[in-house]
C-alpha cells in the first residue's frame, strides 16, 4: 500500500508513524491524537481538583476543624483554583475538541501549524509540572488563591513563584493554540465554504482564538512582575515601595476576564452544535449567533472592573465598568433565545447529548442572572466575596463549560473512538450529577447572601444548615462525575464497535467522514455548496 | 498555496527607514532636556508610536500587504488603546 493510500485508509487511532506505542502518541503531530492527548492530562488533572473541591466541602460540613486547618484550606482552594482554571477550562474545549474537530469540520487535513500544536501540549504539560513542584518545595503551597493578589503575594513566606511561573508557562501554551486556530481559521476552509458557511464551533474558537493571542499577553507579563517583585523588590505593585496593589487587578482581570470568554465561548459552540442536531432543525438565527459570538469576544475585554467594585476604584470607573457588564448580557440572552428558539417546534430526540445541552441552558441562566445581581454596584457590594460569588463563577464556568465539556465528549465520542459508551449509564450519570451539581451550588446563594464569606474554613453556626445540603450535594455529585467518567473510559476500551459515520444525523463535515477518523480525514477535500445545519431535505 | 508575492525593498527605501529612526532616537533624548512637565511623558510615547509605525510598515511589509492585514493590525492597536482607556476611568477620577 502506498503511503497516501495508508494514510486514507486507516484510521488515525491505528497509523503507525516513525514511533510506536506511547511516543507514537507524544510525537504525533496529528491534530486528532494531539486533542486525545489533552483529554487525557485533563482526565487526570480534573480527578486531583475535583477530589480537593470534594475535601474543602467535607471540611465546611459542619462548623470548626473538621478535616484540615487554616492553612490546610487556603492551600487546597489555590490548587483547586490553579488547576480547574489554568489546566483544565481555559484550555478545556479548544485544546481538546478544538484541536480534535476544528480542521475536520472546515475541511481541512490537520491544523496551520501541527509542530506548533504538539509544542503547545507539551508547554502545557511543562506548565502543569512546574505549578506541581510548588506543592513540594520551598515553604509550603501557595496560599494566594489562584489570583495571586498583590501585595500577599509577594508578602507571603509560601511557595508561589513555581506557582505563578508554571501558569506563565501555560500561558504561552494558551497563545500558541489561538495562533494555530486564527490562522487554520483564514487559510484552510474547504472551497466554497464562505465565513457565513463555517459551522458555529469553529466561530467560537475564531473568537475565543483572538482572546486567547490578544489577552493571554497580559497576565503573563503581569506574573512575572510578580515574580520580579518578590525577587527584586522593584515596587510596581508594593504600596510600601510606592506601587499600587489595584493596577496588579487591574492588569491581572485584563486577563483573567477575557479569560472567562475563552473558557464560555467553545461550550457555548458546542451547544449550537447539538441543539439543531438533536432537534432535526436548522439553527434558528445563524447570523444573530455569529455576530453575538464576536460581539462578546468584543465587550469581554471591557468588563474586568466589575471584580474590583469593593477594591477602591473611582466612582466614575465603578458605573462605567457596571454598565459595561449589563452590555455584555446582551449577546449572551441573544444565544440562549436562539437555542430555545431552534428546540421550537423541532423533532426532540431525547438523547444524552441533548440532555447535556438542555441542562447547560438551564444552569447557564442562573449563572447568568446571579451575575446581574453582582454586576450592579449596590447589591456588589453586600455579595462581593461572599459564596453568592462562588456559586455564580461555578454555575458559569462548570455548569457552562462542564456540562458543555460533557456534551461536547457525549456528542462526539463514537466519532473519536470508533465505540458507542452505554446509553443507559450515561443518562443516569447526568441525572445524578444534574442533581448534585445544583444541590452544591444553589445553597451557597443563600449562604452569601446571608454573609458567609468565601475562601474561610470555618463559619459560624448560623450558616450550618445550607453547608450541610452543599457539602452532601457534593458527594452526591462525584458520585455522578464517577459514573460518567466510568462508562466512558470503559467504552473508549471495550464499548461496542461503531464505524457508522453519521450516529446522530447530524449535517456537518465531521459526519461526512470515517469514523474513527483517518490519518489525513478526506480522501478528497469537499467542496462547500449548503450551510451547516441544512435539515430541511 | 496561492502564488504569494514577494515585495523586495530596495537598499535605498531600507537606507532612509534607518536614518528616519535614528533621527527619531536622538529627538526623543533630545525632549528630555526641554521642560514640558507632563507632556515629556506624552512626547515621547508620541515619538516611539511614530518609530513603531515605521518599523511595521516597511521592515515588517506591512505597507506591502493587502489592507486587510493592515485592517488586522490596526483593530487589534484599536482594541489595545481602548483597554488603556478604560483603565485611565479610574485613574484620572480616583
Amino acid at each position: 500500500m502506498s503511503e497516501a493510500n495508508y494514510a486514507h485508509n486507516v484510521s488515525y487511532l491505528d497509523y503507525k508513524g516513525q514511533y510506536k506505542g506511547l511516543l507514537g502518541w507524544i510525537f504525533s503531530t496529528d491534530h486528532k491524537r494531539i486533542g486525545l492527548l489533552y483529554l487525557y492530562t485533563m482526565l487526570a488533572f480534573f480527578s486531583v481538583g475535583a477530589i480537593l473541591g470534594l475535601l474543602m466541602k467535607t471540611e465546611l460540613i459542619a462548623p470548626g476543624n473538621t478535616l484540615m486547618g487554616p492553612q490546610t484550606y487556603n492551600a487546597f482552594f489555590t490548587l483547586h483554583g490553579i488547576i480547574m482554571i489554568f489546566v483544565i477550562v481555559v484550555p478545556g474545549l479548544p485544546a481538546v475538541f478544538g484541536n480534535f474537530f476544528l480542521p475536520i469540520m472546515i475541511g481541512a487535513k490537520d491544523v496551520a501549524f501541527p509542530r506548533l500544536n504538539l509544542l503547545s501540549w507539551w508547554l502545557y504539560v511543562l506548565g502543569i509540572l512546574i505549578v506541581l513542584t510548588s506543592q513540594f518545595l520551598g515553604d509550603g503551597p501557595p496560599d494566594t488563591g489562584w489570583t495571586f493578589y498583590a501585595p500577599y503575594s509577594f508578602r507571603t513566606p509560601a511557595n508561589v513563584l513555581p506557582a505563578v511561573f508554571g501558569a506563565f508557562v501555560m500561558g504561552f501554551s494558551s497563545i500558541l493554540t489561538g495562533i494555530n486556530f486564527v490562522v487554520t481559521i483564514h487559510r484552510m476552509r474547504a472551497p466554497g465554504m464562505t465565513w457565513f458557511k463555517m459551522p458555529l464551533f469553529p466561530w467560537t474558537l475564531y473568537g475565543t482564538a483572538w482572546i486567547q493571542i490578544l489577552a493571554t499577553p497580559v497576565i503573563g507579563i503581569t506574573l512575572l512582575l510578580i515574580v520580579a517583585e518578590r525577587i527584586l523588590g522593584i515596587g510596581i505593585f508594593d504600596p510600601a515601595l510606592g506601587g499600587d496593589p489595584i493596577l496588579y487587578q487591574h492588569l491581572f482581570w485584563i486577563y483573567s476576564h477575557p479569560a472567562v470568554y475563552i473558557m464560555i465561548l467553545p461550550g457555548m459552540g458546542v451547544i449550537s452544535e447539538v441543539i439543531p442536531v438533536f432537534s432535526r432543525k436548522t439553527i434558528f438565527g445563524y447570523k444573530a449567533i455569529v455576530l453575538s459570538t464576536m460581539a462578546i469576544a468584543f465587550v469581554g475585554y471591557f468588563v474586568w472592573g466589575h471584580h474590583m467594585f469593593t477594591s477602591g476604584m473611582s466612582g466614575r470607573a465603578l458605573y462605567t465598568f457596571s454598565f459595561l457588564t449589563f452590555l455584555v448580557a446582551i449577546p449572551s440572552a441573544i444565544k440562549v433565545f436562539n437555542w430555545v428558539s431552534t428546540m421550537h417546534k423541532g423533532s426532540l430526540d431525547m438523547q444524552t447529548p441533548f440532555y447535556w445541552a438542555v441542562s447547560f441552558i438551564f444552569v447557564f441562566m442562573i449563572g447568568g442572572l446571579t451575575g446581574l445581581v453582582l454586576g450592579s454596584l449596590a447589591t456588589n457590594v453586600h455579595v462581593h466575596d461572599t459564596h453568592f460569588v462562588v456559586a455564580h463563577f461555578h454555575y458559569i464556568v462548570f455548569g457552562g463549560t462542564g456540562f458543555a465539556f460533557m456534551a461536547a465528549i457525549h456528542y462526539w465520542f463514537p466519532k473519536m473512538f470508533g465505540r458507542m459508551y452505554d446509553l443507559g449509564w450515561a443518562n443516569l450519570g447526568w441525572g445524578i450529577f444534574f442533581i448534585g451539581f445544583n444541590t452544591l451550588y444553589l445553597p451557597m446563594f443563600f449562604l452569601g447572601i446571608q454573609g458567609m464569606p468565601r475562601r474561610y474554613y470555618d463559619y459560624l453556626p448560623d450558616f450550618h444548615g445550607g453547608n450541610i445540603i452543599s457539602s452532601l450535594g457534593a458527594w452526591v455529585m462525584i458520585s455522578g462525575i464517577v459514573i460518567i467518567f466510568a462508562n466512558l473510559i470503559r467504552s473508549a476500551r471495550y464499548g461496542q464497535k461503531t464505524t457508522e459515520k453519521n450516529p446522530w444525523g447530524g449535517k456537518t463535515l465531521e459526519w461526512q467522514v470515517d469514523t474513527p477518523p483517518t490519518l489525513e480525514n478526506f480522501e478528497e477535500i469537499p467542496v462547500i455548496e449548503k450551510g451547516p445545519y441544512d435539515f430541511e431535505d | 498555496m496561492s502564488q504569494e508575492k514577494h515585495h523586495i525593498v530596495s537598499y535605498k527605501t531600507h537606507v532612509f527607514v534607518l536614518l528616519a529612526l535614528l533621527v527619531l532616537t536622538a529627538l526623543s533624548v533630545a525632549i528630555t532636556r526641554v521642560e514640558l512637565g507632563p507632556l515629556n511623558t506624552a512626547a515621547a510615547l508620541l515619538i516611539a508610536c511614530i518609530k513603531a509605525t515605521i518599523v511595521l510598515a516597511w521592515f515588517m511589509h506591512l505597507k506591502f500587504e493587502s489592507r486587510f492585514f493592515t485592517v488586522m493590525v490596526s483593530a487589534v492597536i484599536i482594541l489595545f488603546l481602548l483597554v488603556i482607556l478604560v483603565t485611565f476611568f479610574d485613574y484620572s477620577y480616583r
